[in-house]
């Protein structure tokens, strides 16, 4: 009956890994799924692109003009396209299996959907970030402005991750879910809007910027403490 | 090892207006193998996923080493390794990525422990191609090595011959009652018999909506 390779008995059980070793895990095993699967990434990358590059052909291309409506410009438009990218979440796990045997994994679920939203804050949210100052230059922001609005959309994508994976989790069963996931998270990502956009405006206008700037902190905290939470519960409820 | 027993104690379970599970009852102990036949629809999957706490029972308990499983459910879950319909693989990533992964999380895991599994169930030449390119049978076999390294006492398998060859169904049953061996539990949903000779097998019907 073929070669007995593995003898390990029962009762002698190989050591558990540690929470850590298995956040390490899951990050590793999604950037290097999203290195294999690109198109994941770069679409909401290019929409973002798209959709900021539009408003001065459909405004004016008056560069005083479009300095006023930035802010808004830059964060709706990074809100839709963290929508964008919300749908891949969970989906391809719940799909092929591997979502289940995070739930019986014996690592804390919470965890496993904490470590899960990090890499896709790596994967979506820190290149949108990073693009921000693009879409900003284009849309006549001064130079000075442009380390505020990096750091204002990084903070504020962390939140936005989070409180999307809640959503995501929520509506891992419904066949369509791109509009009900919206109606979900959008309110809940109203106050990140807000102070998103006060942030970027004031760091344009080169007032200082750190108000609003904690106050995106303190929802990313919020955010990174309960959101986990609820998430693992939606997942469970969703999997029944 | 004696506390190692699963029990179903008065399990109701109902999907939507379908009463499937109606006061079901067993009590399975270590080096036993419980078999669970019936047709399609009959709620063996829906029994497997209750077992192992996917699905809340309308009524009735799972008890594991005499305590409700929701009592502590990481515990657990430690203890078990369930493999449904289709085998928990990433199409993007290798057999011995997925194993790496899937494995990793729970134990720790060396790269050579995964190799030996993957040569066990015969996979080790094509180790390195994506999953997405193997097929249904071979897959298969990649979610038998990693129900090896999970290394856990309760086995809950859902059709852990489907797609397979002679030769596949060959392993199942060795490995089945190489876990019997070790002292392991088994609670196997199957169409056909598993042939086990000289093992301790215990059968279910389940009866069906």
């Amino acid at each position: 009956m073929g070669d007995a390779v593995i003898s390990t008995a029962v009762n002698v059980r190989p050591p558990l890994s540690s929470p850590l070793e298995a956040a390490r895990l899951m990050l590793a095993r999604d950037i290097r799924l999203a290195l294999r699967k690109r198109g994941q990434i770069i679409q909401p990358l290019v929409f973002f692109a798209i959709v900021t590059t539009l408003f001065p052909l459909g405004i004016s291309p008056e560069l005083s003009r479009l300095r006023d409506v930035a802010p808004g410009v830059l964060w709706v438009a990074a809100l839709l396209s963290s929508l964008l990218a919300l749908e891949f979440l969970f989906r391809d796990d719940a799909h092929d299996g591997t979502l289940e045997q995070h739930v019986l994994s014996g690592q804390s679920l919470a965890w496993l959907m904490f470590a899960k939203t990090a890499a896709h804050w790596l994967l979506t949210g820190l290149p949108l970030a990073v693009m921000a100052p693009l879409a900003g230059l284009s849309l006549g922001v001064p130079a000075a402005s442009l380390g505020g609005i990096v750091f204002s959309v990084a903070l504020g994508s962390i939140a936005l991750s989070l409180i999307g994976a809640i959503g995501a989790a929520l509506t891992l069963t419904v066949k369509r879910s791109g509009a009900l996931l919206s109606l979900l998270t959008l309110p809940l990502s109203m106050p990140v809007l807000i102070f998103g956009a006060r942030a970027t405006e004031l760091a344009i206008k080169g007032a200082p910027y750190g108000p609003p700037l904690y106050l995106l902190g303190a929802l990313a905290v919020l955010g990174v403490t309960l959101a986990p939470l609820a998430a693992a519960a939606a997942v469970r409820i969703s999997l029944e | 090892m004696s506390e190692r027993r699963l029990e179903a104690v008065d399990l109701h379970l109902w999907r939507g207006d379908r009463h499937v599970l109606r006061g079901l009852e067993f009590s399975l102990g270590g080096s036993e193998c419980l078999q669970v036949t019936g047709s399609n629809g009959s709620g063996k999957t829906s029994l497997l996923r209750t077992l192992c706490g996917l699905m809340w029972p309308e009524q009735g308990r799972v008890l594991w080493g005499g305590s409700d499983i929701r009592r502590d459910m990481p515990a657990f879950h430690t203890d078990l390794a369930y493999i449904g319909h289709e085998p928990p693989l990433k199409a993007d990533l290798t057999p011995r990525e997925n194993l790496l992964y899937w494995a990793g999380i729970r134990r720790r895991l060396t790269g050579d422990e995964a190799n030996d599994a993957l040569s066990r169930v015969g996979a080790a030449a094509w180790g390195d191609r994506p999953v997405r390119t193997l097929s249904a049978g071979q897959k298969r076999r990649v979610a038998l090595a990693g129900l090896m390294l999970l290394a856990a006492p309760l086995w809950l398998l859902d059709e852990p011959t489907t797609n397979l060859d002679a030769e596949g169904q060959q392993l199942v049953s060795s490995l089945i009652r190489e876990q019997l061996a070790r002292g392991g539990l088994v609670v196997a949903a199957v169409h056909h018999e598993l042939t086990l000779a000289g093992s301790a097998l215990r059968r279910l019907e389940l009866a069906g909506g």
